[in-house]
């Protein structure tokens, strides 16, 4: 199946490899990714301030260009993209009075967003379209018990009316994680924020949120963080340099996309991976598994 | 130390701000503290976000603008999704900033953000930042 795919800044950039392995890996279970013409920045993060119209045209401009594309689904790789996207179509949906000025305002685009367009995260593909069976069966490389605790972060699971899951205890990234032959290792801070745009200025409150999110997965066993949002593999990666400064005693954990490992497990090469981008080097727990 | 709450500070007009701003009705609040008790800053902010919907109850302007509790906030959702009254906190948290910045002053301005930092962090750090932080 063909889905419109909208990247975002991140991915074509610092996240190349959220990109580079979703597209291999979810191309082997029949999805195919087609980039969406002259998208714009998502403009992330969704603004919550009800009379704001003008930081709601960035998201459903997207959205236009999915319609231009005479397609009726988007899917996007990054949560806070994913977020953005979905919460706007889902204000606009309520509101059509809202709509209709913002349509008035952007009189130079060549068609009128009437609301039509389901943003879905590929999460949501391989859980109700592909099904955790069928995946299981694609798989080449199993993971070999590899301890993946998954890290949810928030723009996936909330608001509740938006989110993929259950905002408490979402599961999707557990399931997956089976399916591909791993070990889930649930731990209790999978949906606490990681401080996410506040590493430019609060490094202080990453740094503590990054250390409490990653000794609590190590306590339960985890040698893996499986994430699906570039900020949040941001922190929790790059950032555990300033952990280890703060924490002396801090063992290094290394961060993945679970694409990656969705890849590795459909049978892909290193070269999808770009492992080059981690902080945290993957390759010895991979390798240990015996995963590289 | 003393405050002073009067029924003229809570029908001026920041409060009306407030709630059109924020699409939340403040009264709805019982301070119960779950939003307190669920919210991953809390140890960076000077106000607990049920102390900051409080002080909006009572029209305390000066001592909530002065506050970083609504700038540290991360828009996680956390307080959102948690409230049994369904009050959307982080919006609160929104309209507070947007009074600040609608008058047209970043309170963190790009040019605090050296070359070097920008090269290192991911474009959707700075673009998050800078939507929550800049006019």
């Amino acid at each position: 199946m063909k889905v419109a795919y909208y990247p975002g800044c991140t991915l074509k950039t610092a996240a190349a490899n959220f990109e580079t392995s979703a597209v291999a890996g979810l191309e082997r279970l029949g999805i195919e990714l087609e980039e969406l013409p002259r998208w714009n920045c998502c403009g992330t993060v969704y603004s919550l301030a009800s009379d704001d119209l003008i930081h709601q045209l960035a998201p459903i401009r997207n959205l236009i260009r999915v319609k231009e594309q005479n397609c009726d689904r988007l899917t996007t790789l990054c949560a806070m993209c994913y977020n953005t996207l979905k919460r706007s179509n889902f204000r606009f949906q309520q509101d059509p009075e809202s709509l209709e000025t913002l349509n008035r305002f952007m009189y130079l685009e060549n068609l009128e967003y009437q609301g039509d367009v389901e943003v879905l995260h590929p999460l949501e593909l391989l859980r109700d379209e592909i099904g955790f069976a069928k995946i299981s069966k694609r798989v080449v490389r199993p993971l070999n018990g590899l301890k993946v605790a998954n890290y949810y972060g928030c723009m996936l699971i909330r608001p509740h009316e938006i989110g993929l899951d259950d905002p408490e205890n979402p599961v999707v990234m557990e399931q997956l994680t089976e399916a591909l032959g791993a070990e889930p290792v649930d731990f209790p801070f999978k949906t606490e924020c990681c401080g996410a745009y506040q590493t430019v200025e609060e490094v202080a409150l990453v740094v503590s949120r990054a250390y409490q999110i990653l000794t609590s997965a190590q306590s339960w066993g985890a040698e893996m963080v499986a994430v699906s949002c570039p900020l949040c593999a941001f922190n929790l990666d790059q950032r555990q340099r300033e952990v280890k400064r703060e924490h002396v005693g801090f063992k290094r954990i290394p961060v993945m996309y679970f694409t990656q490992l969705l890849a590795l497990a459909m049978g892909l090469g290193e070269e999808v991976l770009r492992l080059d981008l981690h902080d945290t080097d993957p390759r010895p727990v991979l390798k240990q598994r015996q995963l590289l | 130390m003393r405050t002073r709450i009067s029924s003229k500070e809570i029908e001026k007009d920041f409060v009306n701000k407030v709630t059109e701003i924020s699409g939340q009705n403040l009264l709805v609040c019982y301070q119960c503290g779950k939003c307190s008790a669920g919210c991953p800053s809390v140890s960076e902010m000077d106000l607990l976000p049920n102390q900051v919907i409080r002080f909006a109850q009572l029209g305390m302007e000066e001592d909530l603008l002065a506050s970083n509790a609504y700038w540290v906030c991360a828009s996680c959702l956390t307080c959102n999704v948690r409230c049994p009254k369904g009050v959307n906190i982080a919006e609160i948290m929104e309209a507070l900033r947007q009074i600040n910045l609608r008058k047209n002053v970043d309170h963190l301005p790009m040019a605090n953000i050296t070359q070097e930092t920008r090269a290192h962090l991911p474009t959707i750090a700075l673009v998050g930042h800078l939507r929550k932080h800049t006019a």
